[in-house]
C-alpha cells in the first residue's frame, strides 16, 4: 500500500460540509490565501446532520479515496444539535466500513467552525498525507495504474 | 385641612402636620438646629420656639413639636421669641465657643459674647465634644433609625456627653457616617469611633480611584439615570434600619423589598452590542501594573482626564501630585504572540490623545514607546502629526519591563521604563512618575454565552463572526440577529456607530416587512413511502415534524422547518426529501467531483 506515497499518488477526497461552519470555514481559508492541497472537493450541505450514511458510501464507491465530514463544534451547531446527529451516524459507519476492511483514516468527522480557516486546511492537509501514505482504496481505478505502471509506459483509461 | 396664622398669613396646612412644617411648606423660615425628617420631634436645641396665642392664651412652645390647630395665631419672630433665642445663643456660645456654626447663628441673633462662664471642664470622650450641643441627633439616629447603637448619652447635667460604650472605639460602629452627616454642629469625627481605619466603598465606574455611597446613579451618562441601591453595603440590608434615602426623596421612589428581576421579552429581531472588554495588564506582570501605584490602565487614565472623574480632569499621580513625566505603552496584550494575536486598531489614536492631554493639561514630558503608529481613518495622520510637533517623545520600540529599582539617584523615587529604541539601537531606561498602559481590546466577559444563546460563530475568546466580511458585515449565521460594535471585533467610535445604524437598519427591514421568507431547503416527507416509524421527529431540533395517526405518516410543518435537513439524513426508507438538497443531487455531485478531471 505504501508504495502509492513514493509514486506521486493524489488521493481524491469528499468533503460534506455544512453551509453554517465548515464551509465557511474553508471559504475564509480560501479568502485569507492558505494554502492546503487541492485533493479535497466539497459538497454544501446545510447541516452535518444531512449527511446520509449513503452519501459516504457512495463516494468510496465512486472513487473517492476519503470523505470528509465537517461541522459545527459540539454546542455550537446552527440548528442546535445536527452535528451530534452526524456524529452518531459516523460512528456506526465506522462499524460497517472496518467489517469491510476499510481504513478508519478514510472517513474522518471534524468540528470546523467558520472562523477556523487555517484549522480547516490543517485538516485537509493532515488528511491528504495520511491518504498519500495509506495509499489509494480502489485497486481498479485509474488513478492506481497511473502509478502502478512503470514510468513512461502507456497509460490506459 | 386646619387654618392657622404664622406672623400674620393665614396658612391652610393638613393636620397632623408640626408648626414648624406648616411655616417651612409656606416659606416661612424658623431656625433649628435638631429637626430631621428622618427623626422624630425631640425639640432638644428649643430654637425653633415660637408664640402662640390660642383663646387669648399667650405662651412659647417648641414649634418642632406642637402640632397645627385651627384657628392658632403664631408669632416666630416677636420680642419675646427673639429674647429667649438669644439666650439660647448665649448659653450654646458658652458651652461651645469654638463653634463656627454656633457662632454663626449667634451672630444673626446679634449676640457676639455669651455672659455666663464658659464650660472648660468637658470630659472629652472618643467622639468630638467642643461643638456639641447634646441634640442627641447622632443618638436617635444610631439607635432608632440605624438600628446600630454605637453611640449613646453617659451622665447628667452638665456632664452629659455622647460617647460610645466605655469611651472606646466600638466594633458596633459600621462607619456609615450618618452621625457626623446629621451633627449640627459638625462635632462628630465619626472615623474616631471605630478602631480600625475604614476603606471607602471602591466606585465601579471609577475604578477605586473614589468612594460610592450605597445608593448610587451607576455612572452620569446611566440609562435610566436613577439610583441604585447596593444591597451589600446598604445598612438597612445589614441591620434593617436607617432607609433615611426614602425620607429625603420626595417623590417616595425608594422601594427597598425591590428584588432583582429576569424579564423574558419576546422579540423578532435582535442586535447584539456586547462590546469589549479591556485586556488586563495584570496579565503581564513585568509592567506592574496592580503592583505599582502609578501604573494606570487605559481607562484609569480617561477617568483622570474626564472634567466629571475622581480628580476633576486634573491629571495627578496616586499621591495628588501632577506628573512631571509620563510614558504611554502601546500595544499592551494587542500584536503579542502570548495574548492577543491581532492588532486592536484604537490604542494607538488613544494613545495620541493621552500624550496631548498629558501636554496640554501638565506640560510634562511624554514618551510613546510604539511598535507602529497605526494611524489609519479620517483625520488621524493628522492628528498624529500634530502630536508629533508637539514636543511628544516617539521611542519606536515595545517596553521591556517597567520596575521602581533605581540604578542612579535621578531615577530614585520614579517609575523606570527600560525599552530598547530601536531606531538609536540603544536599550534604554526612562525615569517617569507616571505609566500608562495602553492595552488592547479583547472580547466581552461572558461573550461565549451569548453566542450560544443566538447561535452566533465564533471560536473560544473570539470576536463574533458576522456572515460575511464584506457582503454581510452586520448579519450573522443566525437570521434576525445583527452584529453592532466591537462585539463583532476592535473598533473605534465612528465605525461602531456607523455599524450600530446599519445593524438597526437591517433589523427595522424585517420588521416593517412584516413577512417572514422561508428558506427555500426545506424538508418534505413522502406520504406513500412513510413507514411512520417516528425516527424523524426525534431528529427535529425544531419539533416541526408532527405525527398524523390517521394517515399513520410523519408530516412536516414547512413553517417551523429551518430545513437543517437532519430527518432527511436519518430517514430510513428515504420518504424524507429537502428542497435543493435532494438525494440524487448531492450523488451528482458526488459524481462529479470525483470524475476525472
Amino acid at each position: 500500500m505504501a508504495k502509492g506515497a513514493n509514486n506521486g499518488f493524489e488521493p481524491r477526497i469528499v468533503g460534506f460540509l455544512c453551509r453554517w461552519c465548515s464551509y465557511t470555514g474553508a471559504d475564509l481559508a480560501g479568502t485569507s490565501r492558505t494554502r492546503y492541497p487541492p485533493n479535497l472537493t466539497g459538497i454544501r450541505v446545510m447541516c452535518s446532520g444531512r449527511v446520509d450514511p449513503t452519501f459516504v458510501v457512495q463516494a468510496l464507491a465512486d472513487g473517492a479515496d476519503g470523505v470528509l465530514i465537517a461541522g459545527c463544534h459540539p454546542g455550537d451547531c446552527h440548528y442546535s444539535e445536527g452535528n451530534y446527529k452526524a456524529l452518531r451516524r459516523h460512528r456506526m459507519l465506522m462499524n460497517l466500513l472496518e467489517q469491510l476492511g476499510i481504513d478508519r483514516q478514510r472517513v474522518r468527522l471534524e468540528w470546523v467552525s467558520a472562523s477556523e480557516g487555517s484549522r480547516f486546511a490543517e485538516i485537509v492537509t493532515d488528511m491528504t498525507e495520511k491518504l498519500r501514505a495509506l495509499g489509494p482504496l480502489h485497486p481498479r481505478r485509474p488513478a492506481l495504474l497511473e502509478t502502478a505502471v512503470a514510468p513512461g509506459a502507456e497509460v490506459h483509461g | 385641612m386646619v387654618t392657622l396664622t404664622i406672623d400674620g398669613k393665614a396658612i391652610a396646612a393638613e393636620a397632623g402636620l408640626t408648626v414648624l412644617q406648616a411655616a417651612s411648606d409656606a416659606g416661612i423660615h424658623i431656625p433649628t438646629l435638631c429637626s430631621h425628617e428622618s427623626l422624630s420631634p425631640y425639640g432638644a436645641c428649643r430654637f425653633c420656639m415660637v408664640e402662640v396665642s390660642q383663646r387669648g392664651r399667650h405662651r412659647l412652645v417648641t414649634s418642632c413639636t406642637l402640632p397645627v390647630a385651627e384657628g392658632m395665631d403664631v408669632q416666630t419672630r416677636s420680642e419675646r421669641v427673639l429674647r429667649i433665642r438669644r439666650v439660647l445663643a448665649e448659653l450654646m456660645l458658652a458651652r461651645c465657643p469654638e463653634s463656627t456654626v454656633i457662632r454663626d447663628l449667634a451672630g444673626e441673633l446679634g449676640v457676639t459674647a455669651s455672659r455666663m462662664r464658659p464650660l472648660t471642664d468637658v470630659v472629652s470622650t472618643i467622639v468630638s465634644q467642643s461643638g456639641c450641643i447634646l441634640c442627641g441627633m447622632c443618638v436617635r439616629l444610631c439607635d432608632d433609625v440605624l438600628k446600630i447603637g454605637a453611640l449613646a448619652f453617659e451622665g447628667r447635667g452638665a456632664r452629659r456627653r455622647v460617647t460610645t460604650p466605655f469611651r472606646q472605639p466600638s466594633d458596633a460602629c459600621l462607619t456609615c457616617g450618618a452621625c457626623s452627616s446629621i451633627c449640627p454642629t459638625h462635632a462628630i469625627e465619626h472615623l474616631r469611633i471605630r478602631p480600625h481605619a475604614p476603606r471607602p466603598i471602591p466606585s465601579e465606574f471609577e475604578y477605586g480611584m473614589t468612594g460610592r455611597k450605597p445608593i448610587y446613579i451607576p455612572f452620569p451618562q446611566a440609562v435610566p439615570r436613577v439610583p441604585v441601591i447596593d444591597q451589600s453595603t446598604c445598612l438597612y440590608f445589614k441591620t434593617g434600619g436607617c432607609k433615611v434615602c426614602e425620607d429625603n426623596c420626595g417623590a417616595r421612589a425608594i422601594d427597598h423589598a425591590q428584588q432583582d428581576q429576569i424579564r423574558q421579552l419576546q422579540v423578532g429581531t435582535a442586535v447584539i452590542a456586547t462590546g469589549f472588554s479591556l485586556f488586563d495588564g495584570g496579565q503581564m506582570p513585568r509592567y506592574g501594573y496592580g503592583r505599582y501605584k502609578n501604573v494606570f490602565s487605559a481607562l484609569e487614565f480617561e477617568r483622570l482626564c474626564h472634567a466629571g472623574g475622581p480628580t476633576g480632569g486634573r491629571i495627578l499621580t496616586r499621591e495628588g501630585e501632577p506628573p512631571a513625566s509620563v510614558a504611554i505603552l502601546h500595544c499592551i496584550g494587542s500584536r503579542d504572540e502570548n495574548h492577543l494575536r491581532y492588532c486592536s486598531r484604537v490604542c494607538c489614536m488613544y494613545s495620541l490623545k493621552f500624550a496631548h492631554l498629558v501636554k496640554e493639561k501638565t506640560g510634562a514630558e511624554v514618551y510613546n514607546l510604539y511598535i507602529d503608529v497605526r494611524a489609519s481613518g479620517k483625520g488621524y495622520e493628522e492628528f498624529y502629526k500634530r502630536v508629533l510637533g508637539e514636543d511628544v517623545q516617539f521611542i519606536r520600540g515595545k517596553a521591556a519591563e517597567v520596575t521602581d529599582v533605581a540604578e542612579s539617584p535621578e531615577e530614585r523615587g520614579k517609575l523606570i521604563v527600560v525599552c530598547e529604541d530601536t531606531l538609536l539601537g540603544l536599550v534604554r531606561r526612562i525615569a517617569v512618575d507616571m505609566v500608562i498602559l495602553s492595552s488592547g481590546l479583547r472580547p466581552a466577559e461572558g461573550a461565549e454565552k451569548v453566542a450560544q444563546a443566538f447561535a452566533l460563530s465564533c471560536s473560544r475568546g473570539e470576536f463574533f463572526l458576522e456572515r460575511h466580511p464584506k457582503l454581510a458585515p452586520v448579519d450573522t449565521a443566525s437570521d434576525g440577529i445583527f452584529l453592532a460594535g466591537a462585539c463583532q471585533g476592535p473598533k473605534d467610535i465612528p465605525d461602531s456607530v456607523a455599524q450600530g445604524g446599519a445593524a438597526a437598519a437591517a433589523a427595522l427591514v424585517l420588521m416593517d416587512r412584516g413577512r417572514f421568507v422561508l428558506e427555500p431547503v426545506t424538508a418534505e416527507i413522502n406520504a406513500e413511502l412513510c413507514a411512520g416509524c417516528k425516527m424523524c421527529i426525534a431528529n427535529c431540533p425544531y419539533t416541526a415534524i408532527r405525527y398524523d395517526p390517521e394517515q399513520k405518516v410523519s408530516v412536516v410543518t414547512v413553517e417551523l422547518c429551518k430545513g437543517c435537513g437532519t430527518c432527511v439524513g436519518g430517514c430510513p426508507s428515504g420518504a424524507a426529501r429537502q428542497d435543493n438538497f435532494e438525494d440524487v443531487q448531492i450523488f451528482a455531485e458526488i459524481k462529479g467531483a470525483l470524475a476525472p478531471a
